[in-house]
């Protein structure tokens, strides 16, 4: 009797499956997930309340200055900043290099982030993203382009902004603009759904349900140019499930603080009595630049088809 | 009178919760402040990351954290899922991070590696009748010990824990543990490893309802620890046993 049992539940364990790899993003919500670029500052990042730190070898700002060909980090970093930290791991690929997400998963990263900060790899195609066993992140800038990626197995969704310039501006376009056209679909009447599912380039399936249930099917988050406490808060209020911060602490005049402020501020969102106290005194923020002042080969957001 | 169950609403799955509450019918309200605590009549502690809710709640002007020990201390109802589990625990293995240490257990936190170990599974909970539980345990905590006033509702077999194992860091215990405690009560407290709010099924919710609104069997556990596939006598032969079993 206890062999059968115990046969039974041994039988009964799946990994890997949709509904686990969509759970990882919603335990985050509410929460900051922050670019470290080593396990010192990934301790930071922790003991500040961060829910997840990004690995990467150059934060968007670095990769911005330094220019060339911008590739998966090194997996000796990755690993060691996962050794180093109790809260999940992400690290970024590149659009359309599957090769690196399946390194990044083999070292035993949580979460991977298909990014259009890195080089892409292929300017037709992404990773197709069901195929693997853990949750990815993909940017987007519009409903269809977030819906494309969940087509293609994607758990989690973030704004692109501009990042790596410390401007909230294409963060804030990005999150109006998907949340304005799920709001816009779920007053649609049905028979308009599939030319809009055409318009958009979307399946017509996830248009459909985003139509019934008038939100995106993943955790949604903001990205791209959030630099302070009141830019999160922004972002919450605007509708984001919660933010990641690329270049905007760690490049900042006290990191420690600016992290602390960012994770009180994603938490206390509507609250400005507290944003005001975060705020003060958190020293020089990154200095960034106008996502306006880019040029056109500059911009990071127009990678992803 | 329907009851109002708050939901700490500081970091991670709030609104699963708040929905599984509302389809048993009682009203949820998410909980950032302390004197939001005096509306509600139990409290449940989301999923999300135990180092972020340990520093919003200790490094914050407002008193929650106090205003949560008095809510437990006067024998209010808490169910903690996941980091609500460690956030209850009075010891935390290898860590020193803010919790509340109000149940007497003692958890390991990701018991079971990294993301890609995390799983699916049905367990066996007897307090909520014969039907399996559809348990999905993400980065999960364990119960590795607990104290004589705790009820142990259920436990995964501690293979489990093993898959993980090729990606480095944890230890191999198969000496030590044939299984895990995921389920706990102690009193008013109630701890699981996995995530009931991220299924339909709302048993779990309804046996913490059941303890708010005093309708709750305070034996829960008789039979709960027969789970089947127990090696009783390898977990008394040892000296780090569950002193639940």
């Amino acid at each position: 009797m206890a062999v059968e049992q115990k046969e039974k539940k041994g039988g009964d364990i799946r990994t890997g499956s949709e509904k686990v790899k969509k759970a990882l993003p919603a335990m985050l919500k509410g929460g900051v997930i922050m670019d470290v670029v080593n396990a010192e500052q990934a301790k930071i990042a922790e003991a500040a309340g961060a829910v997840a730190v990004m690995a990467l070898e150059r934060v968007p700002a670095d990769i911005r200055a330094e220019g060339g060909v911008s590739r998966m980090s090194d997996p000796e970093l990755v690993a060691k900043i996962i050794e180093s930290v109790s809260i999940p791991v992400m690290a970024k690929a590149r659009i359309g290099h599957f090769v690196e997400a399946q390194i990044l998963q083999s070292l035993g990263v949580d979460c991977i982030d298909e990014s259009e900060v890195l080089t892409p790899a292929d300017e037709e195609y992404h990773i197709d993203k069901s195929k693997f066993d853990i949750p990815f992140v993909c940017g987007a800038r519009n409903l269809g382009e977030a819906l494309r990626r969940i087509g293609e197995g994607a758990a989690m969704i973030r704004t692109k902004g501009e990042a790596g310039t410390g401007d909230v501006v294409e963060a804030v376009r990005h999150a109006r603009k998907i949340l304005g056209e799920i709001r816009a679909l779920s007053i649609m009447p049905r028979e308009e759904l599939m030319t809009y599912a055409k318009q958009i380039g979307a399946p017509f399936e996830l248009v459909v349900k985003v139509a019934e249930e008038g939100k995106l099917p993943v955790i949604n988050f903001a990205a791209g140019g959030i630099a302070t406490p009141a830019d999160a808060a922004l972002m919450m209020q605007i509708g984001v499930e919660g933010v990641f911060v690329g270049s905007g602490i760690f490049k900042s005049g006290n990191p420690e603080r600016r992290a602390l402020a960012i994770v009180k501020a994603t938490a206390f969102y509507q609250d400005p009595e507290v944003l005001a106290e975060v705020s003060r005194n958190l020293g020089e923020p990154m200095v960034g630049r106008t996502a306006a002042s880019l040029e056109a080969t500059e911009k990071l957001a127009t990678r992803g088809w | 009178m329907a009851s109002t169950i708050g939901v700490l609403s500081l970091q991670g799955d709030v609104a699963e919760h708040c929905r599984s509450i509302e389809a048993l019918g009682r009203r949820a309200i998410q909980i950032r402040y302390a004197r939001q605590m005096d509306s509600v009549d139990g409290l449940i502690i989301p999923g999300g990351e135990s180092t972020t809710i340990a520093k919003l709640t200790a490094d914050n002007t407002d008193a929650i954290f106090d205003r949560i020990r008095e809510f437990i201390d006067a024998g209010k109802p808490i169910y903690g899922t996941c980091m609500g589990s460690i956030f209850l625990a009075k010891e935390i293995e290898g860590s020193t991070q803010g919790r509340l240490a109000a149940m007497d257990i003692k958890v390991r936190r990701n018991a079971f590696g990294p993301q890609r170990f995390s799983f699916e599974t049905t367990l066996n909970i007897p307090a909520l009748g014969e039907e399996p539980f559809d348990a999905i345990f993400i980065r999960g905590p364990v119960i590795l010990s607990a104290g004589e006033g705790v009820d142990v509702m259920a436990r995964v077999d501690a293979n489990i824990g093993r898959l993980g194992k090729t990606a480095g860091s944890l230890p191999d215990e198969s000496a030590l543990y044939d299984s895990y405690i995921v389920m706990a009560r102690q009193n008013n407290l109630l701890v699981s490893s996995f995530h009931p709010e991220l299924t339909d099924d709302l048993r779990v919710h309804n046996f913490f309802l059941q303890m708010v609104e005093g309708e709750a069997p305070s034996g829960v556990s008789s039979g709960a620890n027969v789970v089947a596939h127990q090696n009783q006598q390898r977990h008394t032969a040892n000296p780090m046993a569950l002193s639940a079993v």
